[in-house]
């Protein structure tokens, strides 16, 4: 029995599982109001998976709004609402990047999760129009020892690695973090950038009645179903039922092939609107394309390819099946079109076409399922303004000053601290991780992790450029999610600069637990507020970005954990700051910014004491943006040998990475405290190496812009080991074994020599 | 000196190959898998990727696709060809080279910069190198691990056909660390690593690779 639209008014009283389908009550009404009857079985599907958290965004569109008031931006082409932001980076080139979560599924399923996520973000980059360039992945796991991390970890690096690196992007960046409040909840953020020409934007909108509606790619099948509603808006609870079907599954070669296949027919400019199949699947593709364009469209659903014939109306509806593209093409231009998609054994079908009734319409076995207002599906969902309420616990986390923790008080135990803390998970060498990733393909990766930004290549004859950084800190948001959000993007931005580009723009994944949950929406609010502000302080527009909710199981929610990306342009890749010391011989070390008793939600506080309190180190984004011209106009003066951002772990963390990234020693004084000096956490900090004769000219470009300098110390080439004068030193073997040796330890062996 | 580089569906580094062979003053010809015109080229590069999505074995199903066919017929008449990482793959596949290259040791994808010791410098790809020299050139593979049966490995060592070495440290388990190989003639070369990953000093470890490519241009027009 079909549930035609038919049938469905002439049967209102037939009960209908929208609850199931994670629709409230008085939403299913609504649904009913808007269609003045009920929805058929079709209908419901579509509604509750587009109105379900992760695709409306019902709790945080009421905040998200103030990304849409900061000023315009005259590099910003294409803003929030497309796939993906579009920046101007001059002589004619732009850049469209974004972040996206695909926390729930990268821990049902980690290899199949995490794949499909590389996977999503590069297919929304892909439908604006352009070549796909790199992708990064901030990740975030549980206790690195615990037995969960072993599952999770290892197969979302290789998920990542095997996806992106079958699609021939290169993995330029990312973080590797671990908490315990990710046990259970695994963030698995993915971002993906790509370069095209001004004119070659494309943009996601079905119009001119009577063009045709063509599917192409891989063909339907039942994985995913429902996977964005189930996996991504309900909480994972101990007793809950098994989830795995609701996985999608990846094929990267499709999605390969899918890429070409898509250049070639915008080349030849084949499309007037294209849509990716992503979360929501065919639901999403159909209505947001036909309330972008002429307003109707007409889908014979039977037309669809499907892997498994026994699939419903509902099930093909909802389907997730990766790898998909909905394109929307002139009459003339379909015969052309099937012949770029036949020259990449693409499979391309006609399901429909567009018109101008204002509605959407989709036919199967000759009875009309679907009739709805596509606006009412797409755009029309519930905006809650959920209740908020600031954590009762954050006065006496506050109280808990880490002032109160002992400290190292001789120089052997600062020397042992040290090898303690670069060996710590989060410090440590990630190179287990990132060596499973391609970093070279394309041939145009300038800079790739562990440097503080990606620097890619745009356009070989003039050395054009883009920068790209992403940075978020859970403790600092726990302790002031609107401090936190400014401590990321600060971070984010000072790393863009440290490599010598000019940050122009931003994206941003907000991880957090459930909205349900008014302590968790206040962190939300107020790192959405922080964030707001400090890119108004700053000067940069969001383009875009996703929200993931839910993260928490039963009660406990994850510290929250917005993560920011920041996308810079150099004008010339070769005058790149690399993070390695001893480029240079004589090269002199400054350190940039102020050093204060900065420990509050520090590296040091948690990974020696487990201690989590106090106040997040102080945020000032006019000294940010001070140090940042700083930074770019020294690389523009090629004033600079090395520059590393410091960051988690402090002065001590970046010295021993600048000193084993170049294989070379260096000699530093540290005044006054050295455990301060060398551990706090104070934002707006870089170490930089100065070839000795440019110091002068260095450091008067600081003081025209107001940054404090102080020399440290020099480089020593010929003496392998770091010292703190008058503290300790160590031999750069040593310090090489400590920080090379953990997550080998931990996830596996590197293979022997023979 | 027109020097083709195929790309099969699912060829990543063909871009990069082409690149390489313009850095080294040659003339870069884009050829298509379902195409058997070698459209008048001189040599032919087997790029690196995941060829078919490496589905059934690497260079399985590439080695059936009809540029293959002029390919296999042109080596034999010597061309030289050079097939890295997947390219090498499906050279093994279809018997212009011994051996096979199978899942790494470790059993994950590993990219890193890696220390060759070149062997054999009188292929028509290596014959610009100097014997026993220390070259650095990206490794990234998953299924590197190259294996021979051991009459095959004492031959390729007799006739001197191991081309390129893993020195300090062997990153995929292949045995007597071969990192590369030639038929008897030296016109075909299969490696593992990526040459034209290391071409430019702003994007690679090193410029060793590009000595690959300018060994073709020299010996050729000599």
């Amino acid at each position: 029995m079909i549930d035609s639209v038919q049938h469905a008014e002439a049967t209102p009283d037939h009960p209908q599982p929208y609850s199931e389908l994670g629709l409230k009550s008085e939403e299913y009404h609504r649904i009913r109001d808007i269609l003045g009857r009920r929805p058929t079985s079709s209908e419901l599907a579509m509604y509750s998976v587009m109105w379900s958290e992760h695709c409306s965004y019902k709790s945080s569109k009421v905040h998200l709004r103030q990304f849409g008031d900061l000023p315009h931006s005259e590099a910003l082409l294409v803003g929030i609402g497309e796939n993906a932001g579009v920046v101007d980076i001059g002589e004619g080139y732009a850049v469209t990047f974004k972040i996206e979560s695909h926390n729930h599924p990268s821990y049902v399923e980690p290899y199949q999760g995490a794949a499909t996520g590389v996977g999503g973000i590069v297919r929304d980059i892909l439908t604006m129009g352009a070549r796909p360039v790199a992708v990064m992945d901030p990740l975030r796991f549980g206790r690195a020892d615990a037995p969960d991390t072993q599952r999770v970890l290892p197969a979302v690096v290789a998920g990542i690695g095997g996806y992106g690196n079958c699609l021939g992007l290169p993995n330029i960046g990312g973080e590797v973090v671990f908490d315990d409040g990710y046990l259970g909840n695994p963030l698995v953020n993915a971002l993906c950038v790509g370069v095209m020409r001004h004119e070659d934007i494309r943009l996601a909108k079905a119009s001119g009645a009577g063009n045709q509606v063509i599917l192409f790619g891989a063909r339907t099948g039942g994985d995913g179903i429902g996977g964005v509603s189930v996996l991504a808006s309900e909480t994972f609870a101990a007793d809950g039922p098994a989830k795995r079907p609701s996985v999608q599954v990846g094929d990267p070669f499709t999605e390969k092939v899918l890429i070409e296949c898509c250049l070639e027919i915008f080349a030849e400019d084949l499309v007037v609107g294209i849509q990716d199949l992503g979360g929501a699947g065919l639901s999403c593709a159909t209505t947001e394309l036909s309330s972008a364009g002429s307003g109707g469209m007409h889908v014979v659903l039977d037309r669809v390819p499907l892997r498994d014939e026994t699939l419903a109306p509902e099930e093909i509806l909802m389907s997730e099946s990766q790898e998909r593209m909905c394109a929307v093409v002139r009459p003339s231009d379909v015969d052309r079109f099937m012949a770029v998609c036949a020259k990449w054994e693409v499979t391309a079908t006609v399901i429909g076409d567009v018109n101008e009734s204002g509605r959407l319409t989709i036919d199967w076995r000759d009875e009309r399922i679907v009739a709805v207002p596509p606006r009412t599906v797409a755009h029309d969902g519930p905006v809650y303004e959920r209740p908020m309420a600031r954590p009762l616990d954050l006065d006496d986390l506050h109280a808990d000053d880490p002032g109160r923790l002992p400290r190292p008080s001789t120089p052997e135990e600062l020397r042992a601290l040290l090898l303690r803390m670069v060996a710590s998970p989060n410090l440590c060498d990630k190179t287990w991780v990132t060596e499973q990733y391609d970093r070279y393909v394309q041939g145009n990766t300038v800079l790739a992790q562990p440097e503080d930004a990606g620097v890619v290549r745009v356009d070989e004859s003039t050395g054009l450029g883009v920068a790209l950084a992403t940075d978020g800190n859970g403790r600092y948001s726990r302790l002031d999610p609107y401090a936190g959000a400014q401590l990321a993007l600060a971070e984010a931005y000072r790393n863009v600069a440290t490599t010598g580009a000019w940050p122009l723009a931003v994206t941003d994944c907000l991880n957090f637990g459930s909205p349900e949950d008014p302590e968790v929406m206040w962190q939300f609010a107020e790192a959405v507020r922080g964030l707001a502000d400090g890119c108004r302080v700053l000067g940069l527009p969001v383009t875009g970005g996703n929200v993931s909710f839910y993260n928490q199981t039963a009660d406990t929610a994850i510290n929250p954990t917005p993560i920011i990306g920041v996308l810079g342009v150099i004008t010339d890749v070769a005058r790149r700051t690399p993070m390695a010391f001893g480029g240079r011989p004589d090269e002199v070390l400054l350190i940039l910014g102020e050093t204060g008793q900065d420990f509050g939600g520090s590296e040091w506080a948690w990974s020696e004491h487990h201690h989590l309190g106090g106040r997040p180190p102080p945020v000032d984004l006019d000294r940010e943006r001070a140090l940042a011209d700083v930074m770019v106009g020294a690389a523009e003066e090629q004033l600079l040998s090395a520059a590393h951002d410091l960051s988690d772990g402090g002065l001590a963390q970046a010295l021993v990475e600048c000193c084993l990234r170049g294989d070379v020693g260096a000699n530093v004084h540290v005044t006054d405290d050295p455990f301060v000096a060398l551990f706090a956490e104070s934002a707006g900090r870089v170490l930089v190496g100065v070839p000795a004769q440019r110091v002068t000219r260095f450091t008067e470009l600081c003081a025209e812009h107001g940054v404090p300098a102080a020399e440290l110390g020099t480089v020593t080439p010929g003496r392998p080991e770091l010292t703190v004068v008058g503290q300790f030193a160590v031999p750069l073997a040593e310090l090489r074994a400590a920080y090379s040796a953990t997550l080998p330890a931990l996830f596996g062996p590197k293979p022997e020599k023979r | 000196m027109r020097v083709g580089v195929v790309t099969f569906p699912g060829s990543l580094d063909d871009r990069d190959a082409q690149r390489a062979v313009r850095l080294a003053g040659g003339e870069p010809v884009a050829l298509w898998h379902g195409d058997e015109d070698l459209r008048r080229v001189d040599a032919v590069v087997l790029p690196g990727g995941f060829s078919y999505g490496d589905y059934l074995r690497c260079g399985a199903i590439a080695r059936f696709a009809p540029v293959m066919r002029t390919v296999i017929e042109r080596a034999a008449q010597g061309l030289p060809v050079l097939g890295i990482c997947n390219g090498f793959q499906i050279l093994c596949e279809s018997h212009l080279l011994p051996g096979a290259l199978t899942r790494n040791a470790h059993l994950h994808f590993r990219n890193r910069d890696q220390r060759l010791r070149v062997e054999n410098v009188s292929t028509a790809w290596t014959s610009g190198l100097q014997r026993d020299a220390e070259i650095v050139v990206p490794v990234k593979n998953g299924e590197g691990c190259f294996v021979a049966a051991p009459d095959v490995l004492d031959r390729l060592e007799g006739e001197g056909r191991v081309v390129v070495r893993y020195a300090d440290g062997n990153p995929n388990g292949s045995v007597r660390d071969i990192a590369g190989i030639c038929n008897a003639n030296g016109n075909v070369v299969g490696l593992m690593p990526h040459p034209e990953h290391a071409v430019e000093t702003l994007t690679g470890p090193s410029t060793d690779g590009l000595g690959f490519f300018t060994s073709l241009l020299t010996a050729t027009v000599s």
